[in-house]
């Protein structure tokens, strides 16, 4: 029968993207950036949504969650995967809320409101049934997936208001959204790139040729010269793999003292992070489980050494990093 | 002689017996006599001190004029004799200032105090003469002479004026007339650091020396090799290297005829400084080890026979690194040991050798602690310290710089070796070490460097720009997962290596500095240079 097909084809799909992301991990060099890890993710619950057996928004958020939950515990360091269900979920319910009918406003009566009326949303559990539910989701999901394509060319449009000429730019190890806003701002104006090699994987390498290859002055670094360079050294823009919600970064290791040099020389810290990666949990513990012979992967940044964050969206402030993840995602989605 | 009426003017206030010499003297030139060379030191000693009194008349010294006077007295002369010239008065004033003092008892103290400055011009003359010959690469290193005197600023050391094409040329003359190879620059160098040299280990400079060398002696063009192989690594083994290698020169040394040892083995010893500085530039340990060389050198009577100078210089040279190094080492120790508490955790950074020698020390003295040691690329030296804990039998654990930030908070305190103590306060050592008291200042744990005294020096410097050693970029070349990305970095022109092995660490992040005349604070090393050189 055609639908049993269609959930066999499903659920190998689900299996084969588990057992990638399982194999690839980040840090030691990630097969696939994180955006093409989102863009995978988003792709995989676009089919889900469209061939799973579902009746009603519950079910469909529920098949959604249980999907959720097996691919972050298949590679817990990839947050984007988690980040990409709990966008999903949202977009659920906000299709759902719109069918019903209910104002987008109420919706948006948002922090105060909802802090004070515990409970406002738990009354609806999602079982009603829309005709053409699944058609909006899927519709939602695609724009999803338009935002998740442009993240970089948004981020690296804003290059040029941010890097001048002559500058000397400091970045560490390999992040494809650097990359491509440098090279962005190289196109109209010359500056000097660092690149800290960021060891033991020495991603650093990569990055330097890279971007020598397009015309831009490149020197590498060891990780030891970080501090006797930083004098000379006028902003230092990084990628990072996860945004916490406190404004403070999961990045890659090396990165914690790159901000404490920077801070001492009072040189400003750019981070350039697409908004997939803002993620909900601010467990640090769980960086401290990610040890393996001392050789931790991620540092965590505290948010006072960040001074601003590029996105898709534009430029913030870590102080303002809580209040996009509430448009983000839905608290109940938190925990998945 | 033109200014002879000026300076019978002048030296009114001579003692008697001088102006009968100076007479004697001027009479013997105009007879057109060939002076003997004890005249000649005179004629010069008098000069100098008409000069002296010149300056206290005047006021502030004129030392071009001092300059000027040297050249012109040096072509006059031989070249090779008109060091010597300068050094063989110090002993001989050291005997003339006691006659005129003996002779006037109510001018005694006046006389004294002018015999006194003499003999401290003419050590700085010599000094400076053997550092004008040999030593332009050292010279930053070497401290004033008298510090109760304001000196003017010394000339510029040849390695940081890489990107002065005169200066490379004055350098390249030099090192012709030594006979000592020049080494070329290699690989394309970040623009930042124009100023230094850069070189490879592929080509060290003992390639373009003939078998068997006959300007330079075979132990120091091993030594070379090890230097710039890094073979030998670390100030404290490159000094004591350096100076046994200097007692095979001595003991190999025999003074040819109408020469005098303690003139003509300081000349022999330029060229082999020079050769040195281009397989790998000094370090303020050994140009400070090379300056009380040629002093003891110099201050090696001329009456003393040569078996005897020579035993003199070796017992020497034995008592400067018993007394410098391996004693300091011991004080620094027992300082140390004191600051180590059981249950302590201790960072060390790569590879120092009194950072080392203090806690296998503590290790023998029953101290619980255990000890993280921290690593970085290109060099790796934690690896070898790490070899020598464990062996020792301390609990250690192995990060990479990179990892610090991760590590910290377990640790309770960080033990830094230094490569040089500059005058300003700032620590200079192997490059990552401002970075780990940087970071240790952001946890609030506290930083000791141990440094022993001899590694001191008046050199001032506030960022690791100004003067660093570049070592050879191909070093940062690294495969990883079998991909070589910079395997071809010579190619692309816009790419640079950067492979810096020193840096600066500001004060402020060092909480004490322990060395073997006691634990002092950072800010204290141009107190402890000064009551050194008043000791001298």
């Amino acid at each position: 029968m055609p639908g049993a097909d269609k959930e066999t084809d499903l659920s190998e799909r689900i299996e084969s993207f588990l057992s990638e992301l399982k194999r690839c991990g980040s840090g030691a060099g990630s097969l696939r950036g994180s955006a093409e890890t989102a863009r995978e993710t988003t792709a995989l619950l676009r089919r889900i949504t469209a061939q799973a057996r579902w009746s009603n928004a519950g079910d469909l958020m529920e098949i959604i969650r249980k999907e959720g939950r097996r691919m972050t515990a298949a590679q817990p360091s990839e947050t984007t995967v988690g980040n990409m269900v709990r966008r999903v979920l949202k977009i659920i319910r906000e299709e759902y809320a719109r069918s019903r009918g209910s104002t987008e406003e109420a919706d948006q009566q948002e922090s105060l409101h909802k802090l004070l009326t515990s409970g406002g949303s738990s009354e609806d559990n999602f079982r009603q049934h829309f005709a053409h539910l699944k058609a909006n989701i899927i519709e939602a999901i695609n724009e999803l997936l338009t935002e998740l394509e442009g993240t970089t060319d948004n981020i690296s449009m804003q290059a040029l208001e941010h890097i001048h000429s002559n500058e000397v730019i400091m970045t560490i190890g390999r992040s494809r959204t650097v990359e491509a806003f440098l090279k962005d701002a190289a196109r109209k104006r010359k500056f000097h790139v660092m690149v800290a090699e960021c060891a033991p994987f020495c991603q650093g390498h990569e990055m330097a040729t890279s971007l020598s290859k397009e015309d831009i002055e490149t020197t590498v670094i060891p990780d030891a010269a970080i501090f006797a360079v930083m004098s000379r050294v006028n902003k230092v823009i990084i990628g990072t793999q996860t945004v916490l919600a406190n404004g403070g970064l999961r990045a890659v290791n090396g990165t914690h003292t790159l901000a404490l040099a920077a801070k001492h020389h009072s040189t400003p810290l750019i981070v350039c992070a697409p908004m997939f990666k803002l993620s909900p949990q601010i467990d640090v513990s769980e960086i401290l489980s990610k040890v393996n012979a001392h050789c931790p992967l991620f540092d965590y940044v505290p948010p006072e050494l960040i001074t601003l964050f590029i996105s898709n969206i534009g430029g913030n402030a870590p102080s303002y990093i809580y209040r996009l993840m509430s448009e983000l995602y839905h608290p109940e989605d938190h925990e998945l | 002689m033109a200014d002879s009426d000026g300076r019978q003017v002048v030296s009114i206030n001579h003692s008697t017996e001088e102006d009968v010499k100076l007479q004697e003297v001027v009479q013997a030139k105009c007879e057109g006599k060939e002076l003997t060379k004890e005249e000649k030191q005179r004629l010069r000693k008098e000069k100098k001190q008409h000069k002296k009194n010149k300056k206290d008349d005047r006021g502030p010294p004129e030392k071009e004029k001092e300059k000027e006077k040297a050249s012109v007295l040096a072509p006059s002369k031989p070249a090779t004799q008109s060091p010597a010239h300068k050094a063989a008065p110090v002993p001989v004033n050291a005997s003339a200032s006691e006659s005129p003092v003996a002779a006037e008892k109510p001018a005694k103290s006046k006389a004294e105090q002018r015999a006194e400055r003499r003999a401290r011009q003419d050590t700085e003359r010599a000094s400076k003469q053997g550092k004008k010959e040999g030593g332009q690469q050292s010279a930053s290193s070497k401290p004033k002479a008298t510090p109760n005197e304001l000196q003017p600023v010394k000339r510029l050391p040849e390695h940081i004026q890489v990107d002065d094409p005169a200066a490379l040329k004055k350098l390249a003359k030099k090192l012709e007339r030594q006979q000592v190879p020049l080494r070329s620059d290699y690989g394309y160098k970040v623009s930042l650091f124009s100023h230094l040299h850069q070189y490879s280990r592929k080509n060290p400079p003992t390639q373009q020396i003939s078998i068997p060398a006959t300007v330079i002696h075979p132990s120091i063009v091993r030594l070379g090799l090890q230097y710039s192989q890094g073979i030998i690594a670390g100030s404290n083994a490159r000094s004591v290297a350096l100076l046994h290698a200097f007692k095979q020169v001595i003991q190999d040394y025999s003074t040819p005829p109408n020469e005098e040892l303690s003139r003509d083995l300081v000349n022999k010893l330029s060229p082999y400084i020079s050769f040195l500085s281009q397989c790998r530039p000094l370090s303020a340990s050994m140009g400070n080890a090379i300056k009380y060389i040629k002093k003891e050198i110099s201050n090696i009577p001329s009456q003393c026979k040569e078996e005897e100078a020579k035993r003199r210089l070796q017992e020497c040279i034995d008592s400067y690194i018993n007394e410098k190094i391996i004693l300091a080492s011991e004080a620094i120790s027992k300082y140390a040991i004191e600051k180590i508490s059981d249950g302590d955790v201790i960072l060390v950074y790569g590879c120092s050798s009194l950072v080392n020698h203090i806690l296998c020390e503590a290790f023998e003295k029953q101290r619980k602690f255990r000890v993280i040691v921290v690593d970085s690329r290109p060099r790796l030296e934690g690896r070898e310290a790490l070899r020598r804990l464990v062996k020792k039998g301390i609990r250690c654990t192995y990060v990479l710089i990179s990892a610090l930030s991760y590590i910290l908070p377990e640790v309770s305190k960080v033990f830094l070796g230094a490569h040089a103590l500059l005058a300003n306060g700032y620590v200079m050592s192997r490059v990552g070490t401002s970075q780990i008291a940087l970071v240790a200042k952001a946890y609030n744990v506290p930083v000791l460097v141990c440094c022993e005294t001899y590694k001191f020096c008046e050199r001032v410097q506030t960022d690791s720009f100004e003067s660093n050693e570049l070592d050879d970029p191909d070093d940062l070349i690294v495969t990883r997962n079998g991909k070589t990305h910079l395997e071809n970095w010579q190619t692309v022109k816009s790419l640079g290596l950067l492979n810096l092995v020193y840096d600066v660490t500001p004060p402020d992040f060092v909480d004490l500095v322990i060395t073997d005349l006691g634990m002092i604070p950072c800010t204290s090393v141009p107190v402890v240079l000064r009551v050194k050189n008043v000791d001298q």
